[in-house]
């Protein structure tokens, strides 16, 4: 079962349609989904999935990454996580890597840096961001784009991150992330 | 959360501002009133039935004609929800993008530029389950616009029921048409919603259209009660 967290600001809110359930459509034709928001996520419930979503977010909800404490678990988690936009910005904030200012909206060419399972060679993601992730030492960075890291993975974890949203027009590499 | 529905009339905006209703305050309509048919932006049939619909609505509308020049429009754009963040106060802009990214990032940078949060409810619905939620809401929607092969013009005026919703699904396997119309085939104008507090009765219309292209002009047009 995947559990698809919902880091929209608000409970029920109109981010939920855009930034949740394009990513339940293409995660539910591989497994079963349960759509959690972030502010209701117990211990139960990240032991009973097999792997995590963190969603995106609008371009001015930023709420998360002033909550690191809701995120904690993600130091504890033997799961596999993968963080879109938001998603990825929060990962990063809790394991110590900083944030800064950086803005791309639209489709953006990124590029692959290192092998892995998830993507490979140079493409075009849709961006929607207002901050990207600096270089931390827990992380390996995947992907570039031409401003900033594009994807991460952490070093003794199988938690990802990309900063786009591959639910746009990357829609495989939620697939590959579901089937890995 | 104030917010302005960038509105067409047609079942996409209309179905957005559902969903925006449904969640937060919406304070007024923004309208690009276009003067080119072929804009890559903004919806043109029947754009200025949007009024009556505004009424209907009981929303205050921004108005806005624009050239339709492409990317001159976008400041026309940018002028209309800057007057919608001044008069009403609004803090965000809602559209009814679905698929098409070329829409969705140009008004996200709009907004980004403004300060205003953007949403965009329906983007990556699945277009048939989109036609049959306009019917699960009691939408009252016809087809005032069709611009693709084999669509011709009986098509016009035509009101979405399932029997058409099964006629779009088909062309969509033969064809390749998108059955919500989201590259350009079908334009659509909502006559009632559950959102209206009254609906449009069309006393008058013409039809204009050539092989594969035509529109339904609503001539004249009242509200009546629901």
């Amino acid at each position: 079962m995947i559990l698809i967290v919902d880091m929209n600001c608000k409970k029920n809110s109109l981010g939920f349609y855009e930034f949740v359930l394009p990513v339940v459509e293409v995660a539910k034709k591989l497994d079963k989904c349960r759509i959690l928001h972030y502010l209701d996520l117990t211990s139960k419930d990240l032991s009973e999935c097999d792997k995590i979503i963190l969603s995106g977010t609008a371009l001015k909800d930023t709420a998360t990454l002033s909550q690191p404490e809701k995120f904690q678990w993600l130091k504890e988690t033997d799961k596999s996580v993968l963080g879109i936009c938001a998603g990825m910005e929060t990962i990063g904030m809790v394991f110590g890597a900083p944030l800064c200012k950086c803005v791309e909206i639209g489709m953006t060419p990124i590029t692959t840096v290192k092998e892995n399972p998830l993507f490979s060679g140079d493409y075009k993601a849709y961006s929607l961001h207002n901050f990207c992730v600096q270089t931390p030492e827990t992380f390996e960075v995947w992907a570039k784009s031409e401003k900033c890291i594009q994807s991460i993975k952490h070093k003794d974890k199988r938690i990802y991150g990309v900063l786009f949203h591959p639910e746009v027009r990357n829609q495989e590499i939620i697939k590959r992330f579901i089937a890995s | 959360m104030r917010l302005g529905v960038l509105f067409s009339g047609g079942k996409d905006s209309t179905l957005a501002l559902q969903y925006a209703a449904d969640k937060e305050e919406v304070a007024c309509l923004i309208t690009l009133l276009s003067k080119n048919k072929e804009s890559y932006m903004f919806h043109t049939p029947n754009i200025d039935v949007s009024a009556l619909q505004a009424e209907a609505l009981g929303l205050p509308q921004i108005k806005k004609t624009t050239m339709g020049e492409k990317e001159k429009e976008l400041s026309d754009l940018e002028d209309a929800i800057a007057q919608a963040a001044k008069e009403y106060q609004i803090e965000g802009v809602v559209t009814g993008a679905i698929e098409s990214v070329y829409q969705a990032e140009r008004v996200q940078r709009i907004c980004y530029g403004l300060g205003l949060w953007c949403f965009n409810p329906l983007w990556k619905h699945d277009q048939k389950k989109l036609l049959e939620e306009i019917l699960e809401k009691q939408f009252t929607t016809i087809i005032s616009g069709i611009f693709a092969y084999p669509l011709d013009e009986t098509w016009l005026g035509k009101q979405i029921d399932t029997k058409l919703i099964e006629l779009l699904v088909d062309l969509q396997q033969k064809y390749s048409i998108s059955p919500s119309g989201e590259g350009g085939e079908i334009e659509t104008t909502v006559l009632d919603a559950p959102i209206f507090k009254k609906k449009i009765e069309i006393l008058n219309s013409t039809i204009e259209a050539k092989w594969n292209s035509g529109v339904f002009n609503i001539k004249q047009a009242r509200l009546v009660s629901k």
